[in-house]
């Protein structure tokens, strides 16, 4: 087996080593991949969209129709993750390990034990496995995600003007959560941002792409053609496709944010919600 | 021996995305277990992502974001030679988002495959398969 994928991947090498001398030279302005379509995205990108940032302009506006069908993918594989892994179970199924805080003593209760209420101030609920308490770990995360969400926000709102945008400041507001989720334990995190949040952001986020282009359709212009809404922005035709790519954006942030966390909720516990990283 | 040097020298961006690829085709065809695979089809997109990046850089040219004035709305020529080919970072930049879902839905998979077997050598859950048909 080894021998034959050796085959494999050295066929595979040579027919590609082969070929590479008739590829351009690395850093060449005249080779076929820069020449035909990208130096009009170059040349009329900020006139036509108003975005300095052409990368922005073509992600969400000349090429928007993959972008949205990109966000579909991400989307369908949290639905995916949440489909494979997750499992309901009831409070008494599996044993746990509780505190009890005014005497210090750490209680194991069996399967079908008699488990003290949910938000009960004198028991706390433990992981299985001993976690020490890291004062340190615990109250540095605290102090950083929020500045880290700030950012999130800003490379989300200012992806026209710098490198950014919405894939980007989503995959930082999910990180954040799951600096969260790994400094203090999963089941606080999911108290934050609860799996249904995080099912209802993600469809949501696909809405506003797809919603946004409908709304084009129903303005009469092409799907995802945003000149159709300066009317409604009350702004000139070049503006209107500058803001159609900040809505785009917002969306693209709400459903990707949403969908790594909930990937990560479902892998971490293997869909048990319950006990994590 | 003089043409060989050059065409080494100035495509060296296509030798080393051809290494990864094959080190990462490698892993996902002659690894036996399940988790390596994934590691291995993880190389093998950050080589595809190295190929588009590196063909879209130009000697001399800067990030895609147009200079000057930001409010003008580009009343000044742009050279196209100026700026590297932007068109490649944004395929990439849906791509990376992309890897991460398909690396969560690998990962689910492999959990799932776990729960059913106990173990995530290949070769174990062929014979486990085998077993259980031959009854």
């Amino acid at each position: 087996m080894k021998f034959l994928a050796m085959i494999a991947v050295v066929l595979t090498g040579g027919l590609l080593i082969f070929h590479t001398g008739a590829f351009p030279d690395f850093g060449d302005a005249n080779s076929p991949a820069n020449t035909y379509l990208s130096p009009y995205y170059l040349e009329n990108g900020q006139a036509d969209t108003h975005a300095p940032n052409v990368v922005t302009s073509v992600l969400a506006d000349y090429r928007g129709y993959d972008t949205m069908f990109e966000t579909t993918v991400v989307f369908a594989a949290g639905l995916a993750c949440f489909f494979l892994l997750r499992r309901k179970q009831k409070p008494g199924d599996t044993p746990r390990m509780y505190r009890h805080l005014p005497t210090g003593v750490t209680l194991h209760i069996k399967e079908g034990g008699t488990l003290p209420a949910e938000d009960s101030a004198v028991f706390r609920r433990l992981d299985s496995e001993f976690v020490p308490h890291q004062i340190i770990i615990k109250n540095t995360c605290r102090i950083v995600i929020p500045f880290i969400q700030i950012f999130a926000l800003y490379v989300v709102a200012h992806g026209h003007y710098s490198p950014g945008g919405g894939f980007q400041g989503g995959v930082l507001l999910a990180a954040s959560f799951i600096l969260y989720a790994i400094s203090h334990d999963l089941r606080r995190a999911i108290r934050r941002f609860p799996e249904k949040v995080a099912a209802l952001f993600g469809s949501m986020g696909v809405l506003i792409y797809a919603g946004t282009g409908v709304l084009c359709l129903l303005f009469g212009a092409n799907f995802l053609n945003y000149e159709a809404l300066a009317p409604l922005l009350g702004v000139s035709p070049v503006m209107a496709r500058s803001h159609g790519i900040l809505i785009v954006e917002i969306g693209v942030a709400f459903a990707v944010m949403a969908v790594i966390i909930w990937i990560y909720y479902n892998l971490s516990s293997a869909g048990k919600h319950d006990e994590g990283l | 021996m003089n043409d060989l040097l050059p065409l080494i020298a100035d495509k060296y961006n296509y030798w080393i995305y051809i290494v990864l690829m094959m080190l990462g085709l490698y892993a996902m065809i002659g690894k036996n277990n399940l988790v390596k695979k994934i590691i291995g089809m993880n190389i093998f997109q950050t080589s595809i992502i190295l190929f588009y990046v590196s063909i879209a850089y130009k000697k001399g040219g800067t990030l895609p974001i147009i200079m000057g004035d930001a409010h003008g709305g580009g009343h000044a020529a742009v050279h196209a030679a100026d700026y590297i080919n932007p068109l490649p970072h944004c395929l990439m930049l849906t791509a990376i988002v992309v890897s991460v879902a398909t690396l969560g839905v690998a990962l689910a998979l492999a959990i799932k495959i776990y729960r059913q077997y106990g173990t995530l050598e290949e070769d174990d859950i062929n014979h486990q398969i085998r077993m259980q048909a031959g009854q």
